[in-house]
């Protein structure tokens, strides 16, 4: 018989840092297989900020710069104008990316720098302990929206992030995946080669936001975490392509 | 030799730091420190360099961190409400040990103040305006030969310790205008290769990183950065004595307002009274055994500051009792007058 | 001829998540019971049936990387 699925081994021979069932595992895989697929090991440099991406520090074999909670585009920018032939990959939380470092991804976006960012939305702050993030759903409990977030009373709404980002003339590509299901994977391990190729042929920002399971913080099992993902997530974040190329192809508006 | 050139603080330092071997600077327009992102925009990148109008001053220091990893020699400047914008920056270049000039023009505060001198920033720079034990090289340039000689200096200070290093100027140094000559860059080398990001053929992998949840690795990393602080400490002090040996009052200003009390010096020793004035040209680290020493012989030190107060304190610590301390502060952007401290000298010398 | 394949399990990678067990078709897998865990305490995934394809879908689902796939090939 012969091998036909094997470690990637860009992550150091240990169990991964990530509770049971966790989504961050399954995207970390993705990003080192698409990684490696493009030959990029010694070229890349990832960037894990603050939340439960700083436990790819002792996970993966690469070069790994922690900037300050938000600040990621803007640490990835300084990198990438400096070091222009480097394969920088920004991998950040939705509190990262969407709550304190809304201005720096927009307008790193917005500067068309030449990135990849992988957006982990699993509607959850999961470091700290399960707080409401941006992307937390309406009527969906978090310790700081114990009663469920509610819109009405000054909570605010979920953000849709491609959708908030496809306008900016700096986009190249933006898609919304998930990996609630083995089919999903595989369409996000497209995406995210899509988005590094973009990079390696200098199309300027790509952004790939992927639908992520936190059963621990959302007190699920993994199996039910991935129906919530099903059944409540994509009504409202609508996967697919959203900008290819640098041109619209859908918005969800309703 | 180069030649004389008559230019503007803010210019001044911003050529100097290009011709230091800064290739990447991140702005953000806050006056009175203005022309510095323009001439950066307009000089840096012609000569290969890269130059980007951040969105905040916030997002400007976090790109200054992200070119440091790479080793490039990077540079912010802003003015008071945007350099406390920076201070978690800074804090995570110096977790991060990674090298940076950060230039503050400084203007009166506190809150939005307004665009006119002051020193009211000192303790946010030499006290630590971020979070955590550290320190960096803080440099109170006099004149624009001066500010653009110490920008030069602080690219190799900062790679030497990989540290931050600040450039404390305000809005008279940015905005005036002296002959200057610039000095041939020191050619000092660097390698960086041990720690920085990118082209790791043939390495093992680098993290940048200021955080550790292991138990002691944290308080590890700052007892190594205790040592190099004590180093900078040791090494990098810079001050001036002018006139102190037989001064029976000492000035001890900085910046703007040692140029003041040097006129006064002057105008009195005419008059026959014996004054002095001590400049410290590093407010970090502070010339304390300087100042201490002379009290041994001198009973008054007149402090001068362009604030309500508050390098005073550091001279508290080193004069320890031993002498007399007298004050003469303008805040929110005043500017102290000759006369009046003239006035407050005569009765300093009366009593 | 439906082709045969097999698992090889990383016993002190897997946490017990049972994501892989949601995506094979052919019921091959499960989970050790209770009492048979790894040094964490996890029970672990393992074959309990010879209908394996090697099709990977397990291993696709798996955020610990725990799992390697094997697949006989074609007698040419």
């Amino acid at each position: 018989m012969k091998k036909v699925y094997e470690r990637n081994n860009i992550a150091f021979d240990m169990p991964s840092p990530y509770c049971p069932g966790c989504g961050h595992g399954v995207i970390h895989r993705l990003v080192i297989d698409a990684i490696k697929e493009a030959g990029q090991e010694d070229n890349t440099i990832f960037m894990a900020p603050v939340g439960c991406s700083i436990l790819a520090y002792t996970y993966l074999d690469l070069d790994i710069c922690q900037p300050a909670h938000g600040r990621t585009p803007a640490a990835a920018t300084g990198i990438k104008r400096a070091l222009p032939d480097s394969l920088v990959v920004l991998y950040q939380g939705d509190g990262d990316l969407a709550a304190i470092g809304t201005a720096e991804i927009i307008h790193a976006a917005n500067r068309g720098e030449n990135i990849t960012a992988i957006f982990v939305n699993n509607a959850i702050y999961g470091m700290t302990g399960g707080q409401m993030a941006p992307t937390t759903l309406k009527g969906q409990k978090a310790t700081t929206c114990p009663f469920g977030r509610s819109p009405e009373d000054g909570q605010g709404y979920p953000i849709r992030v491609c959708e908030l980002l496809q306008s900016l003339g700096g986009v190249t590509y933006a898609a919304r995946t998930s990996v609630h299901t083995a089919p999903n994977v595989l369409k996000t391990k497209k995406a995210i080669q899509t988005g590094i190729e973009n990079q390696m042929e200098k199309k300027g920002f790509s952004i790939i936001e992927i639908l992520s399971a936190c059963p621990v913080n959302w007190g699920l099992s993994p199996q039910k975490s991935n129906e919530f993902i099903a059944n409540e997530m994509i009504g409202y974040f609508p996967l697919g392509d959203f900008k290819k190329d640098g041109k619209i192809i859908q918005r969800s508006d309703h | 030799m180069g030649e004389k050139q008559l230019m503007k603080g803010n210019e001044a330092i911003a050529e100097a730091a290009i011709r230091a071997g800064m290739t990447c600077y991140f702005g953000y327009p806050i006056t009175p420190q203005n022309e510095i992102p323009a001439y950066m925009a307009k000089h840096l990148t012609i000569r290969g360099g890269t130059f980007i109008q951040a969105e905040s001053e916030i997002a400007a220091i976090n790109m200054v961190y992200g070119a440091a990893c790479t080793g490039a020699r990077a540079m912010t400047s802003s003015s008071s409400p945007g350099i406390s914008l920076k201070q978690e920056g800074i804090s995570y270049l110096v977790g991060a040990r990674l090298p940076a000039v950060i230039v503050n023009i400084a203007r009166g505060g506190p809150g939005l103040g307004n665009i006119a001198p002051s020193q009211a920033d000192y303790f946010q720079a030499v006290k630590g305006g971020g979070h955590g034990d550290y320190h960096m090289v803080v440099y109170t340039p006099e004149t624009v030969q001066e500010a653009a000689d110490l920008t030069m200096k602080a690219f190799d200070v900062a790679d030497e310790y990989r540290n931050p290093v600040l450039i404390l100027g305000d809005a008279i140094l940015g905005q005036m205008m002296e002959p200057l000559v610039f000095k041939e860059p020191s050619g000092k080398k660097f390698d960086k290769s041990s720690w920085t990001l990118g082209n790791r053929k043939g390495r093992k992998s680098h993290l940048i990183n200021s955080l550790s949840l292991t138990e002691g690795v944290v308080e590890q990393w700052n007892w190594e950065l205790k040592k190099k602080f004590d180093l900078m400490a040791e090494r990098e002090l810079m001050v001036e004595e002018y006139m102190v040996e037989d001064a029976d009052v000492i000035f001890v200003a900085y910046g703007t307002t040692a140029r003041i009390c040097r006129s006064v010096v002057h105008q009195t020793r005419k008059q026959g009274m014996k004054t002095g004035l001590i400049r410290p040209i590093t407010v970090w680290p502070f010339p304390t055994e300087t100042i201490a020493g002379h009290a041994e012989k001198t009973k008054h030190f007149f402090v001068v500051e362009m604030s309500l107060g508050q390098m005073i304190e550091d001279v508290r610590l080193a004069i320890l009792g031993n002498a007399k301390i007298h004050f003469h502060g303008r805040p929110g952007g005043g500017i102290p007058a000759e006369a009046d401290i003239l006035k407050q000298l005569k009765a300093i010398l009366q009593s | 001829m439906v082709k045969k394949g097999k698992i090889e399990v990383r016993i002190e990678h897997c946490k017990g998540c049972g994501l892989c067990l949601t995506t094979c078709k052919l019921n091959a897998i499960a989970l050790s019971t209770a009492d048979v865990t790894n040094s964490s305490g996890y029970p672990y995934v393992i074959m309990i049936n010879e209908n394996c394809t090697g099709c990977t879908m397990c291993a696709i689902m798996c955020p610990d990387q725990a799992i390697d796939v094997y697949r006989e090939q074609e007698h040419s």
